[in-house]
């Protein structure tokens, strides 16, 4: 391309400062990790080590991150068929109200997730007489994370046609063996870039939570959410973001490895 | 069994289509509009003061309520603002970045930029806006203070990857030699831009708008953490059912950031954004 | 009513509510010929309580606050539970929640058997049946329990007892010794248009807050004749809501949880303002300079309930709950760590730092006599007038609104 000096130069600046600006709070929360202030005190009056070692213990902590990821793996499950299935419809086959599809599909991610967990709240409660638990927030999360598998597809769908499974049929596979031997393969790292990027949403979704969470089920971000208004024990969630920071790096690093190389289909 | 059904399934189409669609549908258009509508219903009715239930009875009572109520207007458009203002400044803060993350860094070096860029996903929403509070007291690093500039700020923070990362994808598509040529044709950077990649892009930034603009206008956490005394819709739905557990009057404030998403949506649906997201 | 994350966390699960039917001039309710509850002219159902205990039933359904039951999980050293399993054979099983109202809701289920309700909660258990009167006899600890929280308009009616009072405490005033002179020692100092702390003062964020104000208006505006800050009518309410619009100018920031009060109190900015005892200790504990009084017009403040479910399926286990929850030990460690005094006198003697009950004032009830214990406000004036309507909350959380504009 044929950019100036200056605009690479003043490009790649833009690139390093707003990366520095997304890590700058991200070293607040390392530090912090290590605070001897229990309100996160600064500058730090000394350093300590407690807070890991209580991060550590805290079996609250650990039934928390189970359940988020629990929460998380369910919605995502419910995401990846509700997307693919979405994406291939609206893909392959022309009909009325495809566009509508398309909207239905954005708007619980387009809509604020007040609206949708008091929507949905209200539902489970009011309308349908099911008790609030672990269910419920499995049931909302794959609500808005369908839309990050149904794009995925739709897009990777888009780009290969349908010829190969044209060529298979030909050579005299059935529906199903195509998309066993042809189709899923071809799409493989579509659904896990979708199945990834829905596994965060979940994974850090608190509003929608709040309002479908039953009493007893404490995700990941309601533990941190009590805990931040727990006196003595705020600082603790800065070593679980902190080490969630730290652990995110691995899944990212593995998808984005498969994804990149699968990339060259 | 199988061949026969696969032999059906190949040649009717329609019965194809329908299988796919049924579950989404049943879901997002039956059960999610459902909880949706429901909701608006809800709207129409009233609590007893005394029972605590729902009076399900028609009455206009909230939305008068909520029409003549001067202060819920002052803080939809506040809350219209905000949106607005991290919406814009997601835009220039990532466009930018996605550039030069999409054309002038190499495959390898995308990669870990990605991941740069997801990473602080992982990072709690609570603990990023906790780090922004202590950021901004007035005894820390920055110490602008707290207020609603605060909250536009750290709203715009929490928000980025989620405008950096559709954009991203968006430039990644588009195809360097388009760009080439335009050079090669005499147009000046900013006129390939202005003619080429943004209009090729616009999609792209809308879908990224759509996750910025609506994540701000529902939040009502970050404005208790860093935003001083100011409050938006969302702290309003939330104290209605929250403290005073009143659905119909949250319910009916509700319906203010569903319209405005819905106007939203209607109007970028042509541009292609809702498949970018 | 107070909590941790309680307050804050008070979402959700919209469906008992009080409301604002009657006040906004929608169509008649059909309930609304029910007796009112309050002090006055309100019979509970009639239900009778335990007569006598049995053996245990092997396990508890509690419905609690966060941090009244913990079992260790967490933090280790947190566990009032499991010894209580160990001696009774009573496992307990909790539900936490977030609000009144889930609490309300919670009992209405019947699988249940004892909950720790709020003032704002436990009479409309008590009206609606949901709870037994309970049988203080049964409770041997009761006997030590503080005078002051025994009988109390919001834990039993005409004098029957309802449960065994949680604990207690006050929202006092906070201010930075070393920015604040002279030290206040009065409201005053946080409503006050033209205070020199303009822009650092803080408030609690809540429409319960109202009542705040007219604790300071109960004492500087006689001619309003407020009786109990959770009782208003038009007037008084909107005097108090002018009160605290005209405060909303001086506002720094409203707060609602530890971390955020300590943190702006620490860093000075916030420098007046409403508190907790336990967030003035913790600012303490992290110097930082600041002192806490209980203003001369008195303050608000809480006082929670435990109580047994009218329909219990392990009444005699509930029964072995309530007598634990207030025994000297676990009653003082719950008091720590929740950061509250106790409401058995002798949990003083029990608590691990020994001066805990004079910090938080335990025994002290000439300064609780000048607290006004959370309440939530219904259309029927609690101070028993029958002449006007009072506000009630759901029309407190819209001023509320307005107020922070």
């Amino acid at each position: 391309m044929n950019l100036s000096r200056t605009a690479r130069a003043a490009l790649w600046t833009a690139l390093g400062a707003g990366l520095a600006v997304i890590y700058l709070p991200l070293a607040v929360v390392v530090v912090n990790s290590f605070n001897a202030d229990r309100t996160f005190g600064w500058p730090p009056p000394g350093l300590t080590l407690d807070w890991w070692g209580a991060a550590w213990r805290s079996t609250g902590m650990r039934e928390a991150l189970w359940t988020s990821v629990q929460a998380a793996l369910g919605a995502t499950a419910i995401a990846l068929l509700l997307g693919t299935m979405a994406a291939f419809a609206v893909q392959r086959y022309a009909f009325f109200g495809r566009q509508t599809v398309s909207l239905l599909i954005v708007l619980p991610i387009a809509l604020p997730g007040i609206v949708t967990g008091i929507a949905l709240s209200n539902t489970f409660h009011s309308v349908l007489g099911v008790p609030l638990g672990l269910f419920t927030v499995i049931v909302g999360h794959a609500t808005f994370c369908v839309v990050t598998v149904y794009n995925n597809v739709l897009a990777r769908l888009r780009r290969l046609g349908v010829s190969i499974e044209e060529a298979s049929a030909d050579l005299g596979a059935d529906t199903f063996t195509t998309f066993r031997l042809v189709t899923f393969p071809m799409m493989r790292s579509a659904l896990l870039a979708g199945g990834l990027l829905s596994f965060a949403l979940s994974f850090d979704e608190i509003i929608v939570t709040t309002f479908t969470a039953g009493a007893g089920v404490r995700t990941l971000p309601i533990w941190i959410f009590e805990n931040l208004f727990r006196p003595n024990q705020a600082p603790v969630v800065n070593v679980v973001a902190a080490a969630l920071i730290v652990l995110s790096v691995l899944p990212i690093w593995l998808a984005q490895r498969i994804t990149g190389e699968a990339s060259r289909y | 069994m199988r061949r026969r059904l696969a032999t059906f399934l190949h040649r009717h189409a329609g019965v194809r289509l329908s299988l796919l669609l049924s579950a989404p549908m049943a879901w997002l258009g039956l059960a999610y509009l459902g909880a949706l509508a429901a909701l608006l219903v809800t709207a129409f009715w009233s609590t007893d003061t005394f029972t605590g239930n729902l009076i399900r009875t028609f009455t206009w009572s909230n939305f008068q309520d909520l029409v003549t109520g001067e202060v819920y207007r002052t803080v939809a458009l506040r809350s219209l603002g905000v949106a607005a203002a991290v919406t814009l400044i997601d835009l220039v803060v990532a466009f930018p970045m996605a550039f030069a993350m999409a054309k002038l860094a190499s495959p390898r070096t995308q990669r870990w930029l990605v991941i740069a860029v997801l990473t602080p996903l992982w990072a709690s929403y609570l603990v990023k806006a906790y780090a922004w509070r202590v950021l901004l007291s007035s005894e820390g690093i920055l110490g602008w203070g707290y207020g609603l500039g605060a909250t536009i700020l750290t709203l715009s923070y929490l928000w980025l990857p989620y405008m950096i990362l559709p954009i991203y994808a968006g430039l990644e598509r588009l195809p360097n030699s388009l760009l080439d040529a335009a050079g090669d044709l005499g147009a000046r950077p900013w006129r390939t831009f202005r003619t080429v990649v943004w209009p090729l892009t616009f999609p792209a930034v809308v879908a990224g708008s759509i996750f910025t603009f609506s994540l701000s206008l529902g939040d009502y956490i970050t404005v208790k953490i860093v935003g001083g005394s100011s409050q938006l819709i969302g702290n309003v739905v939330y104290d209605n059912i929250g403290a005073a557990n009143n659905l119909p009057f949250a319910a009916a404030v509700a319906t203010v950031p569903v319209l405005i998403m819905l106007v939203y949506l209607s109007a970028v649906r042509r541009t292609g954004a809702l498949e970018n997201l | 009513m107070r909590s941790t994350p309680r307050r804050l966390s008070r979402t959700l699960t919209a469906v008992a509510a009080l409301a604002l039917a009657a006040a906004c001039g929608s169509t008649e309710p059909t309930g609304t010929a029910a007796p009112a509850p309050g002090s006055s002219g309100f019979t509970p159902p009639k239900i009778e309580a335990l007569q006598s205990l049995g053996a245990g039933e092997g396990q508890v359904n509690l419905v609690a606050w966060a941090g009244y039951v913990e079992d260790g999980s967490s933090d280790p050293k947190v566990d009032w539970v499991t010894e209580f399993e160990s001696t009774t054979g009573c496992q307990v099983n909790t539900k936490v929640a977030g609000t009144s109202d889930e609490m309300v809701n919670l009992m209405k289920t019947g699988e249940y058997d004892a909950v720790s309700a709020s003032g704002d909660a436990s009479l409309r258990l008590i009206a609606a049946g949901n709870v037994a009167p309970v049988n203080t006899a049964l409770i041997p600890n009761y006997a030590d329990v503080f005078a002051g929280l025994k009988d109390r308009p919001w834990n039993s009616v005409n004098g029957v007892s309802y449960g065994v009072p949680h604990g207690r405490g006050a929202n006092l005033l906070m201010w930075r010794t070393d920015k604040v002179s002279p030290a206040p020692d009065s409201w005053g100092v946080v409503f006050d248009p033209n205070s020199p702390y303009k822009g650092s003062v803080t408030a609690y964020d809540s429409p319960i807050y109202i009542a705040d104000a007219a604790v300071y208006l109960m004492a500087t505006k006689p001619e309003l004749g407020i009786k109990s800050p959770y009782a208003l009518d038009d007037t008084q309410f909107q005097a108090a809501v002018d009160l605290l619009k005209q405060q909303r100018t001086i506002i720094g920031e409203y707060w609602s949880d530890y971390t955020k009060e300590i943190q702006a109190f620490k860093a000075g900015d916030t420098v007046v303002g409403t508190t907790w005892q336990v967030i003035a200790n913790l600012a303490q504990a992290d110097q930082a300079p600041v002192e806490v009084t209980l203003p001369k017009e008195g303050a608000t403040g809480w006082s929670d309930t435990w109580m047994v479910a009218a329909n219990a399926k392990h009444p005699n286990c509930a029964y072995k709950w309530l007598d634990w929850i207030i025994s000297p030990k676990a009653n003082a460690q719950v008091a720590e760590w929740f950061g509250e005094a106790p409401s058995n006198a002798k949990s003083c003697a029990e608590t691990a730092d020994p001066k805990h009950c004079d910090t938080f004032h335990a025994t002290d009830e000439d300064y609780f006599s000048k607290v006004y214990y959370w309440t939530t406000p219904i259309p029927q004036c609690l101070d028993g007038r029958t002449d006007v309507t009072c506000k009630d909350y759901a029309e407190w959380t819209r001023a509320w609104t307005e107020i922070k504009g």
